[in-house]
């Protein structure tokens, strides 16, 4: 007995699964031949099997007609799951609605007394109590429109009512589906296959959207779609992307030329940010030292350049001066 | 509006409900499928599976041309196939010169392939070449016992791998009671060297051992095979870490009736419901009897309207 207890300690035993895992077992020599190597497995696991069995015998059991039942505890052996675990269901408008007043379900019979035929009928379904649509006589009332049809009218409000629960009901589930948890038998119009794991609802595509991918695959010929036949009511492709775009190089009348304007200010604009590493310092220097000398002889040479410069203008002074005065002069 | 389909009959709607996703899952169904050649061998084999897994398998038995599960594009049709029948589990047959005898166990989730082990078959023995009391045959869908044997389960990254799909693939349904007279299987799987598995299928004979525990004695009833490892592929983190998300453990039911008390214990309130004596059918339909309800009958059968047909016809 010791032995045997000895020994069911080395296996890892998983009696959820029935499993027995000898994971210290191993061949001290290559069995020489198939016969050899069958015999070793099967009394090794046999050894196993008994081991299970031990544990699994001795568990509480309860008699059945069948034999003796067993509760097995669950796998130990973590295996993965096949489809994802369910969604919660989120809850209905209504649900909300009654939780936020504190609306409680509460039991209503099957049954119900129906007052016309005085029997009791069941209380939804075929042949129902209190049915409305029954009712053959419907008493006139001042408040009645004249010319209108009671009866029509009757069966136009059921038939509202039923189609605002169902717009109620496809609100819920399109709620539901867009947490993924619709229930399993509801298949939304656009899922060809039955809703198993979690099937998500396809996107569907807008107008523009398949436009641009028609126009896409129109264009992914070597030719660019140029000679495709058009479909009827195709659009020619949508041009993506901005054209070339050159500015005249002839002057225009009234205009200056732009494109020379336009490559003036970008050679500028690099010239000045270049500026520094272009200026020569001896030149520059040259030319200052130049320059300087050339002042000093100017005013060496001639007495006042800037009185002989007034000169002239002096004169057209004098002259519009006279001439206006003149005019008026001839007026008065 | 928005366009609803549902089942139109009951039976579809179960079979939708049976595919949902559930909270609890008991067992995965398997699909057995080849590739467009396979050999006489990999025939066999891919039956005699069928065979021992029938209650919970389908088995396709034409070729299929684009399956390759370990290839880019290779698994769309294999993903449909699942999708189809639903069948979480499969197991794939081709031959080619390079693989011969090539069989590809996988497993998906959510019907996209989770995890693929490719093993050789060799020094297969098919179930007919084993002679044995037939008596002893195990009866379809038992739960069988499983054995591994060998440090290469531990220590050889494949074979730990192949030691989990094949536990997944034998170990049958996931039941809560088990029947101990209806245990009459075992699954033996070895690993001879780092890449070779002898697995085999025994029956269990039962003997006396003067406890309640009975030695336990393994005929081997087959097939058996070798499985040389070749190609396998882990499921990746993520995937493996959403998979093996379990539901928590179950809200207990409210116990209904049932007290505690201290010195008492355990205190259970039966409701019995009111003896309707009035109503109780009599042992023999006493003639008397019979003339009181058709009297009875024809008194409300004037002014019940609501009645059925066939009491209509039985008033007239």
């Amino acid at each position: 007995m010791e032995m045997e207890t000895e020994t069911q300690s080395q296996f890892q035993i998983d009696l959820g699964n029935l499993m027995a895992f000898d994971p210290l077992h191993n061949f001290p020599s290559p069995p020489s031949s198939r016969e050899e190597l069958v015999n070793e497995c099967l009394k090794k696991g046999t050894e196993l099997v008994q081991a299970i069995s031990d544990t699994l015998f001795n568990l509480p059991s309860t008699e059945d007609v069948d034999g003796p039942l067993v509760k097995l505890p669950p796998p130990a052996t973590r295996l993965p799951r096949e489809k994802p675990l369910p969604k919660p269901k989120p809850p209905t408008k209504w649900e909300l609605f009654a939780k936020a007043r504190g609306i409680k379900n509460r039991k209503k019979d099957k049954i119900v007394y129906d007052e016309q035929t005085g029997t009791w009928k069941r209380r939804y379904g075929y042949d129902h109590a209190n049915d409305e649509d029954k009712v053959p006589i419907i008493d006139a009332k001042i408040t009645d429109e004249p010319g209108e049809d009671p009866f029509a009218k009757r069966r136009a409000d059921k038939k509202k009512k039923i189609e605002k629960q169902e717009k109620n009901r496809s609100q819920n589930l399109k709620e539901a589906a867009k947490v993924g948890a619709l229930p399993s038998h509801v298949q939304l119009a656009a899922t060809a296959l039955p809703i198993t794991g979690s099937q998500a609802v396809p996107k569907k595509f807008s107008k523009e959207e398949l436009g641009n991918v028609a126009g896409m695959a129109a264009t992914s010929t070597a030719s660019g779609g140029k000679f495709d036949k058009k479909l009827p009511g195709e659009k020619p492709a949508k041009h993506k992307g901005k054209y070339r775009k050159f500015l005249p190089v002839v002057e225009g009348k009234g205009m200056v030329s732009q494109e020379r304007e336009q490559t003036e200010k970008v050679l500028n604009k690099l010239f000045s940010k270049n500026s520094h590493e272009m200026l020569n310092v001896n030149k520059a220097v040259n030319m200052y030292n130049v320059k300087k000398e050339k002042k000093w002889k100017n005013k060496e040479g001639k007495s006042s350049p800037s009185s002989s410069k007034l000169k002239p203008n002096k004169t057209l002074k004098k002259k519009s001066l006279n001439k206006g005065s003149s005019k008026k002069g001839k007026a008065k | 509006m928005l366009k609803m389909k549902t089942p139109k009959t009951g039976k579809a709607r179960r079979e939708l409900d049976k595919r949902a996703p559930k909270l609890v899952e008991t067992g995965k169904k398997t699909l057995i499928l080849h590739g467009t050649k396979t050999s006489g061998v990999l025939n066999n084999v891919l039956t005699q599976i069928y065979q021992l897994k029938k209650e919970s398998a389908v088995r396709f038995s034409r070729k299929n041309e684009d399956v390759r599960p370990f290839e880019s594009g290779g698994e769309a049709s294999l993903e449909f196939f699942s999708l189809k029948t639903d069948c979480s589990m499969f197991v794939f047959g081709s031959h080619s010169k390079k693989r011969p005898d090539n069989l590809v166990i996988g497993r998906t989730y959510d019907h996209h392939i989770y995890d693929l082990v490719e093993v050789g078959v060799e020094n297969f023995k098919p179930l007919e070449s084993f002679s044995y009391d037939k008596k002893l045959a195990p009866k379809a869908g038992s739960k069988p016992f499983i054995a591994f044997i060998g440090e290469g389960f531990d220590s050889v990254e494949e074979l730990k791998h192949l030691k989990e799909v094949l536990l997944d693939l034998l170990r049958g349904e996931v039941v809560e009671n088990l029947n101990l007279a209806g245990v009459d299987r075992a699954y033996i799987c070895t690993a001879v060297s780092p890449n070779r598995v002898f697995f085999t299928h025994c029956a269990l004979r039962l003997k006396r051992s003067g406890t309640i525990v009975p030695r336990m004695e393994l005929v081997e009833v087959g097939p058996s095979m070798d499985f040389v490892v070749r190609r396998h592929r882990l499921p990746n983190e993520r995937l493996r870490k959403e998979a093996m998300k379990t539901a928590k453990d179950k809200a207990k039911k409210k116990e209904k009736n049932v007290s505690k008390d201290v010195i008492e214990g355990k205190i259970g309130k039966v409701y019995i419901p009111d003896q309707k004596v009035g109503e109780m059918a009599l042992p023999n339909k006493a003639k008397g009897v019979k003339r009181e309800r058709r009297e009875a009958k024809l008194r409300h059968g004037e002014g019940n309207k609501h009645a059925s047909k066939r009491q209509k016809e039985d008033s007239q």
